[in-house]
C-alpha cells in the first residue's frame, strides 16, 4: 500500500537495546547450545538486562567499516541519515561478540584446544576489522569449578588462554553447565552489558569527536546526523535523559537547515523521526505535558512547510501521519498507567489525523488529474530497489542543490507520485482514523463529539460508496441530533441519508427522510422542499423519483434501475412507518373532547391533522385505534366520503368522531391506542403513517411547552378559531367512561346524635326525578368501609325496628332490594344503626338503580347510583353514679355485717333528646335487701337534659359472710328509651356493675329505738337495743353523759353482762329543754372484755341529733286539734 | 474578534448560531456543538463542589488546530460559546470575558423584553448587533 511510503520504519519505532552477537553455539544439533539459547532468549522478563541476542556463525561477515575520514575538508554530504543505519547498530553490528567454546580446564587436549580457540577468536576479530566491538570467550564445562583461588590449574590455564586468544581477564568467562543454568546465563549477560555500555560510550565519543572537523557551511546536514546518532547510541546505552537532550538538539538543528522545495520532504522526514523520538521519550520519562508541547511545537514549525505545490498532498498524508503516531505513542502511555482527560486524549490527535487525511484527499483529487499514463520507465524505482537516505527522492537521491538538476525527471517524477497517489484508498485511512477516534472519545464521555466523528464517517463511506455502512452510520446518530434540536445539523445528515437511500433504492427509508426533510425541523429552502415533494408523491404513485443533487453521476445510473426493479416488483406497495420518534412533515394530534364522558352521552373525539409541506398533499384515510377495538369502526374519516382529505401547508384540519360507549364499559378508560394516516392509493403504492397513542411527535412536546409558556396565546385565545393555534393543542389520550348521573334525591332524617347501644333509627327517602321506571332499586348501607376496625365490630344494621339486634348483626347491609320506583315516586325505608362504642362514624347510603335510556336514537339501559353520606357522633345516654351510705346517710368506707345500709344510685341525663326510664332493678350478690322488693322508683320518669334521677335502697349484708374480704354486690339495670322513639319499640338494657364493698364484723350492735321528732317539755322515749354478735358473753359498760339540752331519766351508769346472742334493752325517758336539732345526751359504751374493738365505732350506729319541735300555744293546738 | 458565537438553551438546543459568512457555517455548528460535551462536563464537576459560588466564565473549551472554542454558562444554564481562529494570539482572556459580559448583557435584556417567549430563537435586532460588533468583520 501506498500509504506505507508515510508509515515510520519499525527500527524508529522500537526500543533501542544493545546488540550482542553470540558465536560458536550450534542451536540445531546440539542439546546443551540449545539449552543454552534458550536461557539466554526466552521468557525474558523486564527485570533482565535490556540485550538483544543472536546467534551467528563464528566466520560471520558483518558489515565492513568505511575508512576512516582523517579530514571533512572536502567532503559534502549526500543526505542528513542513511537509511540502512538505525537497523544497522540494532541489528548487524554488534557491541559484544561472544564466543562459546567447550573446554575444560582438565582436559587431556589443552593444547591443541586452546589454539583452536585461539583461532576461531582471530576469525571474529578479523571479521570485525575496524569496529570497536570487544570479543569475549565463554568456556561451556562439564564440571562445577572449584571456589577461585584454590583450583591452581584453572588459574594458570586461564592465564595461558588469555595470552592466547588475546584477551583481558575480564572478557573470559566459564560456564559450567550444569543445574543452575539460568543463574550463570544472569551472571553472564550482566556481564555482556556492561561490555556492550563501554562499546557504546566508546561509539559516543567517536562520533563526537568528529564535530571539531566540521564547518557550519557545507556541513549543516552531519551537524543533524551526528546529533542523532549520538542520541540514538545513547538510547541503545540506556541512557535516555541523555538521549533526550541529543535529541532535542537535533531537533533544533533539523530546523537551522536551508530548506528549500527539493530537500523540504528531506527535512520534515527527519524532523519528524526525532520529534517521535522526543515524544517518545517524554511519556516514557512520564513527562506527558512535555511530550504535547514538544508535538504542538513540532506542528507549529512544520504546518506551513508545504514544500512542492505539485505534491502538496504529500504535506497533508505527513500531517495526518504525525498526528496519527503521536495519538498511538499518548494511547500506548496511557495503556501504560497515564490517564488521560475529556480535553486532552488521543482521540483529538485521532481527528486531526482524519481531517488531514481528508485534506489529502482534497488536494489529490484537485492535482492529480485522470487520464495521465504511467511514466515508463519508473522514475521511482532505484537501483538498490530503496532509497540511500530517508525523504529524497528516488530519481535524484544525494542531491543537495537548491534547484532540481534536471526539470524533466522532475515533472515526470512528480507525475508518477500522483497517479501513485490517485490510487490510494484514502476513504478507507480515513474512516479508520475516525473509528480510533471515536472509540477514544467514547472513553472521555463525549457523546457529541462522537456523534460528529460518526457522521463523518457516514460521510466518508458515503463518498466511498459504501451506502449501506454510511446508511447505518448516519442513522444511528441521527436521532441524537434530533433530540438535541439541532435542526440545521439534523437536515445536513438527513440530507446525505436521503441521498444514500435513493442511491440504495430503498424505498421505506427514502419516504420516511422525505417526510422528514418536508417536515419543520428540517431548514432546508423552499424550493428544495418543493422538489422532494414532488419526488415522494412520484414515490407514492409508484413512479421512480428523480435523483438527488449532487448525487454521483455514476452512481445515479445504476440507482435507477434499481428503482425501476423496485417498482416493477409486486406485493410490496404497503407499508407501515412509525413516525412517532420523527418529525415528519405531516403532524397529527388527538384529543378526547373531555377526560371523563357519563355513559348517556356519545363520547367526543377529534383528530387535527396539519401538513408542513411547501404544496397542498392529500391523504386517503384517517383511522382512529381505541384500546377497546370494538369502536374503532366509528373513528374512520375515507376520501370516499364526504370529507375533504386535502391538507394545505400550514392549515390544521380538525375531523371529529363521535361513539356512544357500551354499558359494560362504565368506569373504565377508553385509550386512543394509535392514529393511521394513509396516503397514496390502492392502485399505487400505500404509506401508512402510524403514530403510537394521541400522535405527536419527537418536536411536539417541546413546543407545546414553549406555547404554554408564551405571553402571545392570551392574545390569540381571543381569535375566532382558538383551538386552531396548533401548538396549543393538547393531548387527551384517554378517557373514562363514567356511570349516568342519577336523577333521584335520597333524603335522610334522624335526630342525632346516636346514644350508646340504642336502636337508632335513620329514615331513607329516595325520590324518583327520572322520566322512566327506575328497576331494581336497591340499598347498601351500614358503616362506610375503611374506617377504623373497632368501629365496625361495634357498630350493627339492622331493618328490624322490634328488636334489639344482637352483635351478630353486621356493620353493613348490602343490596336491600327496594323494589321499582315510579317516575316522581318515593320510596321510603327505615334503617336502625346500634352503636356500643363512643365517637364519629360515617354512614353510607349506596342507592342504585338501572334505568332505560336513549342516547343518539340507541336505547340502553343504565346503572345509576348515588352515594350519601352522613357523619354522626355516638354519646353515652346517661351517667350513673352508686354511692353506699349509712342508715345517717353518711358515706361508709366499710359495711358491717348483718346492719342495714344505703345504696344511693343517681341517673344523670346527658342526651340532648329527652330519656324515657322504664324502669330499674337491682341484681344483687351477696347483699340482700332490708326491705321487701318494690316497684322501681323510677318507673316511667322522663329525664331532659342533664336532669338527675336518683334512687335508694337499704341493704343488709347477711350474717355468716365472710368478713374482712371485699366482695361484689351486683349490678343495677336500667330500662329505656328514647321518649321521642317508636312506643312499641324495644326497651335498651343498661347494665352498671355496682362498685365493691369491704365488709368488717362489730362484736357489739347498738341500736335505738327513738321517735322521729320530739317537743319541748314533752317526754321523749328512747330504747337502746344491744346486741351481742360474738359467741362470748360480752361485759357492756354504759354511762350517759349530762346534757344541756335534755334532761333525762334512767340508768345513768350501768354495768351488764349480755349472753352471746341476746340483746338488751335499755330504756331512757328523755326531756328535750330547748328547741331545734339537738344533740342527745351522749352514751358512752365501753367493752372491757373486748379492748381491741373500737368504741367509737360503735357510737356511730347511734344516732346523734334529733329535732326537738317548739311547744305549741295550747289554744291553738286545741284548734288544731279540733280542726 | 470572534469567527462564531452561539446562545445554547438549558435543554442544549440553539438558540442563536451565528457564524462569519464566507466560512462553512455548518462546521461551526458542529464546533459549537460537540463544545457542549465540555461544557457539561465543567457544569457536572463544578456543581458539585461550589454550588452557587460558581464562576460563569468557563475559559477554554477545546484546542482544536483552527479554533479556540471559548464557554460561558449564566446561572440558569444557558450557554454562550465564541469560537476564535487560532491564528488570532492577540486576544486575550480578559478580552474574551468581557466579550462574555458584553453577550450576558444583551441577553439578559433580550428576556426582559415581555414579549420574548424564554426558549424560543432570539430574533432581537439589538441583540443581533451586539453580536455583529464582536464578529470578524469580513468584506
Amino acid at each position: 500500500m501506498a500509504g506505507s511510503q508515510w508509515d515510520l520504519p519499525p527500527e524508529l519505532c522500537c526500543r533501542p537495546m544493545a546488540f550482542v552477537a553470540l558465536t560458536g553455539l550450534d542451536v540445531v544439533y546440539n542439546a546443551v547450545h540449545r539449552a543454552i539459547w534458550d536461557a539466554f532468549c526466552a521468557n525474558r522478563r523486564a527485570d533482565r538486562v535490556p540485550i538483544s541476542f543472536k546467534v551467528l556463525a563464528g566466520d560471520h561477515e558483518y558489515p565492513k567499516c568505511r575508512t576512516k575520514r582523517t579530514s571533512y575538508e572536502w567532503y559534502i554530504p549526500k543526505g542528513i541519515l542513511k537509511t540502512g543505519w538505525m537497523n544497522k547498530h540494532l541489528n548487524l553490528v554488534p557491541a559484544l561478540v561472544v564466543l562459546f567454546y567447550e573446554l575444560d580446564w582438565d582436559d587431556p587436549q589443552w593444547k591443541e584446544k586452546q589454539s583452536e580457540c585461539a583461532t576461531k577468536v582471530e576469525i571474529v576479530r578479523t571479521s570485525l576489522q575496524g569496529r570497536n566491538a570487544k570479543v569475549a570467550v565463554v568456556l561451556i564445562q562439564k564440571k562445577t569449578p572449584l571456589p577461585p583461588g584454590e583450583d591452581l590449574v584453572a588459574s594458570e590455564r586461564a592465564q595461558a588462554l588469555c595470552t592466547a586468544c588475546d584477551l583481558s581477564g575480564k572478557s573470559l568467562f566459564v560456564l559450567p553447565h550444569t543445574d543452575h543454568l539460568v543463574g550463570y546465563i544472569i551472571r553472564l549477560e550482566n556481564a555482556f552489558y556492561e561490555h556492550a555500555q563501554t562499546y557504546y560510550y566508546t561509539e559516543i565519543r567517536r562520533v563526537k569527536s568528529h564535530k571539531e572537523f566540521l564547518n557550519k557551511t557545507t556541513h549543516q546536514l552531519l551537524f543533524v546526523r551526528h546529533q542523532f546518532k549520538i542520541a540514538f547510541f545513547s538510547e541503545l546505552k540506556q541512557d535516555t535523559q541523555n538521549a533526550l537532550k541529543y535529541y532535542r538538539t537535533a531537533y533544533s538543528l533539523v530546523h537551522e537547515l536551508r530548506a528549500h522545495e527539493t530537500n523540504m520532504l528531506e527535512i520534515k522526514t527527519m524532523a519528524g523521526f526525532i520529534n517521535y523520538k522526543i515524544c517518545r521519550l517524554c511519556f516514557q520519562h512520564n513527562t506527558p505535558l512535555d511530550a504535547i508541547a514538544q508535538f504542538r511545537k513540532h506542528m507549529d514549525q512544520c504546518k506551513k512547510k508545504i514544500g512542492c505545490a505539485e505534491l502538496a498532498f504529500e504535506h497533508s498524508a505527513w500531517m495526518s501521519k504525525q498526528f496519527q503516531s503521536f495519538g498511538e505513542l499518548f494511547d500506548e502511555a496511557i495503556k501504560l498507567g497515564l490517564t488521560a482527560i475529556q480535553t486532552q486524549n488521543p482521540g483529538f490527535y485521532y481527528q486531526q489525523a482524519a481531517c488531514y487525511t481528508q485534506d489529502r484527499k482534497q488536494l489529490a483529487h484537485q492535482l492529480c488529474q485522470a487520464g495521465a499514463s504511467y511514466p515508463s520507465p519508473d522514475p521511482l524505482d532505484t537501483q538498490s530497489g530503496g532509497l540511500d537516505f530517508y525523504g529524497q527522492r528516488p530519481w535524484r537521491q544525494g542531491h543537495q542543490s537548491i534547484d532540481p538538476q534536471d526539470a524533466e525527471k522532475e515533472k515526470v517524477g512528480i507525475l508518477a507520485l500522483q497517479i501513485k497517489e490517485r490510487d490510494v484508498p484514502h476513504s478507507e485511512l480515513i474512516i479508520a482514523l475516525l473509528g480510533n477516534a471515536v472509540a477514544q472519545f467514547k472513553k472521555y464521555k463525549c457523546p457529541r463529539m462522537k456523534s460528529h466523528l460518526m457522521v463523518q464517517m457516514g460521510e466518508e463511506y458515503y463518498h466511498a460508496k459504501d451506502y449501506t455502512k454510511a446508511f447505518k452510520l448516519l442513522d444511528y446518530v441521527m436521532c441524537d441530533y434530533r433530540t438535541e434540536r439541532w435542526c440545521a445539523l439534523l437536515t445536513d445528515i438527513l440530507s446525505t441519508a436521503l441521498r444514500c437511500a435513493y442511491l440504495m433504492a430503498s424505498v421505506k427509508d427514502y419516504i420516511l427522510y422525505c417526510m422528514e426533510l418536508l417536515g419543520r425541523a428540517s431548514d432546508l429552502k423552499e424550493e428544495q422542499k418543493s422538489r422532494i415533494e414532488k419526488n415522494l408523491l412520484k414515490v407514492l404513485m409508484n413512479d421512480v423519483p428523480e435523483p438527488e443533487p449532487d448525487c454521483d453521476p455514476s452512481s445515479v445510473g445504476a440507482a435507477r434501475s434499481l428503482w425501476t426493479d423496485r417498482m416493477a416488483l409486486a406485493g410490496s406497495n404497503e407499508m407501515t412507518i412509525e413516525v412517532q420518534d420523527y418529525i415528519p412533515f405531516i403532524q397529527c394530534k388527538a384529543k378526547f373532547q373531555s377526560p371523563s364522558f357519563h355513559v348517556d352521552q356519545p363520547i367526543q373525539l377529534q383528530v387535527f391533522v396539519r401538513a408542513d409541506c411547501p404544496h397542498p398533499v392529500s391523504f386517503n384515510k384517517l383511522s382512529v385505534s381505541l384500546s377497546n377495538q370494538e369502536y374503532n369502526q366509528w373513528c374512520v374519516a375515507e376520501s370516499s366520503g364526504q370529507e375533504d382529505m386535502t391538507l394545505l401547508p400550514g392549515k390544521p384540519k380538525r375531523y371529529r368522531f363521535s361513539f356512544v360507549a357500551k354499558t359494560e364499559d362504565v368506569g373504565k378508560k377508553i385509550e386512543i391506542t394509535g392514529i393511521e394516516l394513509m396516503m397514496g392509493s390502492d392502485n399505487g403504492r400505500c404509506v401508512f403513517l402510524s403514530w403510537r397513542g394521541a400522535g405527536g411527535d419527537a418536536a411536539s412536546a417541546h413546543e407545546a411547552l414553549q406555547s404554554s409558556r408564551s405571553s402571545r396565546r392570551w392574545a390569540r385565545g381571543n381569535e375566532a378559531h382558538p383551538e386552531l393555534d396548533w401548538d396549543g393543542i393538547t393531548l387527551q389520550n384517554s378517557t373514562m367512561i363514567i356511570s349516568r348521573v342519577p336523577k333521584i334525591s335520597v333524603v335522610l332524617s334522624h335526630q342525632p346524635p346516636i346514644l350508646t347501644n340504642e336502636m337508632y333509627c335513620i329514615r331513607l327517602a329516595v325520590q324518583s326525578q327520572e322520566d322512566a321506571v327506575a328497576r331494581d332499586v336497591q340499598l347498601t348501607t351500614g358503616l362506610k368501609p375503611g374506617q377504623d376496625a373497632n368501629l365496625s365490630q361495634t357498630t350493627h344494621v339492622t331493618l328490624d325496628a322490634f328488636k334489639v339486634c344482637d352483635d351478630s348483626a353486621a356493620s353493613l347491609l348490602p343490596d336491600v332490594p327496594l323494589g321499582d320506583l315510579q317516575p316522581g315516586g318515593t320510596l321510603e325505608k327505615c334503617i336502625y344503626f346500634r352503636c356500643g362504642s363512643t365517637g364519629p362514624r360515617v354512614f353510607l347510603f349506596h342507592v342504585a338503580y338501572s334505568v332505560e335510556t336513549a342516547v343518539e336514537g340507541r336505547q340502553i339501559i343504565c346503572k345509576c347510583h348515588k352515594d350519601e353520606t352522613v357523619t354522626i357522633d355516638t354519646l353515652v345516654p346517661f351517667d350513673v353514679s352508686v354511692k353506699f351510705v349509712s342508715t345517717k346517710f353518711e358515706p361508709l368506707d366499710r359495711v358491717a355485717v348483718d346492719i342495714p345500709f344505703l345504696l344511693l344510685t343517681d341517673v344523670v341525663s346527658s342526651s340532648p333528646w329527652p330519656l324515657l326510664l322504664a324502669s330499674s332493678s337491682l341484681q344483687l350478690l351477696t347483699l340482700t335487701s332490708n326491705t321487701p322488693q318494690l316497684q322501681s322508683q323510677l318507673q316511667e320518669v322522663v329525664l331532659q337534659t342533664a336532669e338527675c334521677a336518683t334512687e335508694c335502697f337499704c341493704l343488709r349484708c347477711p350474717p355468716g359472710t365472710n368478713d374482712n374480704n371485699t366482695v361484689a354486690t351486683g349490678q343495677y339495670l336500667i330500662s329505656w328509651r328514647r321518649q321521642s322513639s317508636n312506643p312499641d319499640g324495644p326497651l335498651i338494657q343498661t347494665t352498671v356493675t355496682l362498685p365493691h364493698i369491704i365488709l368488717e364484723s362489730v362484736p357489739v350492735y347498738i341500736y335505738a329505738d327513738l321517735p322521729s321528732f320530739g317537743r319541748v317539755r314533752e317526754s321523749l322515749p328512747v330504747r337502746y337495743h344491744i346486741e351481742n354478735r360474738t359467741s362470748l358473753v360480752q361485759e357492756v359498760e354504759m354511762a350517759v353523759e349530762p346534757s344541756d339540752a335534755f334532761m333525762f331519766s334512767g340508768l345513768k351508769q350501768v354495768r351488764l353482762r349480755i349472753l352471746p346472742g341476746t340483746e338488751q334493752q335499755m330504756l331512757y325517758n328523755y326531756y328535750p329543754l330547748m328547741a331545734g336539732y339537738q344533740t342527745l345526751p351522749q352514751l358512752n359504751i365501753n367493752l372491757p372484755r373486748c379492748q381491741s374493738s373500737n368504741t367509737q365505732a360503735l357510737k356511730r350506729f347511734l344516732p346523734q341529733r334529733i329535732f326537738v319541735k317548739p311547744q305549741g300555744r295550747q289554744p291553738e293546738d286545741a284548734s288544731i286539734a279540733a280542726a | 474578534m470572534a469567527v462564531c458565537i452561539a446562545v445554547i438553551a438549558k435543554e442544549n438546543y440553539p438558540l442563536y448560531i451565528r457564524s462569519v459568512a464566507t466560512q462553512n457555517e455548518l462546521k461551526f455548528h458542529y464546533t459549537v456543538h460537540t463544545s457542549l460535551d465540555v461544557v457539561e462536563e465543567k457544569i457536572s464537576s463544578v456543581g458539585k463542589a461550589l454550588g452557587d459560588q460558581r464562576e460563569l466564565y468557563l475559559g477554554l473549551l477545546y484546542p482544536t488546530e483552527d479554533y479556540k472554542v471559548y464557554g460561558y454558562v449564566t446561572n440558569s444554564k444557558v450557554k454562550f460559546v465564541i469560537v476564535v481562529d487560532s491564528s488570532n494570539t492577540s486576544l486575550r482572556d480578559n478580552e474574551i470575558r468581557s466579550m462574555f459580559r458584553k453577550l450576558h448583557n444583551s441577553f439578559t435584556d433580550v428576556m426582559c423584553n415581555p414579549f420574548y417567549n424564554p426558549g424560543d430563537p432570539i430574533q432581537s435586532k439589538a441583540f443581533n448587533g451586539v453580536v455583529s460588533g464582536m464578529m470578524v468583520q469580513t468584506g
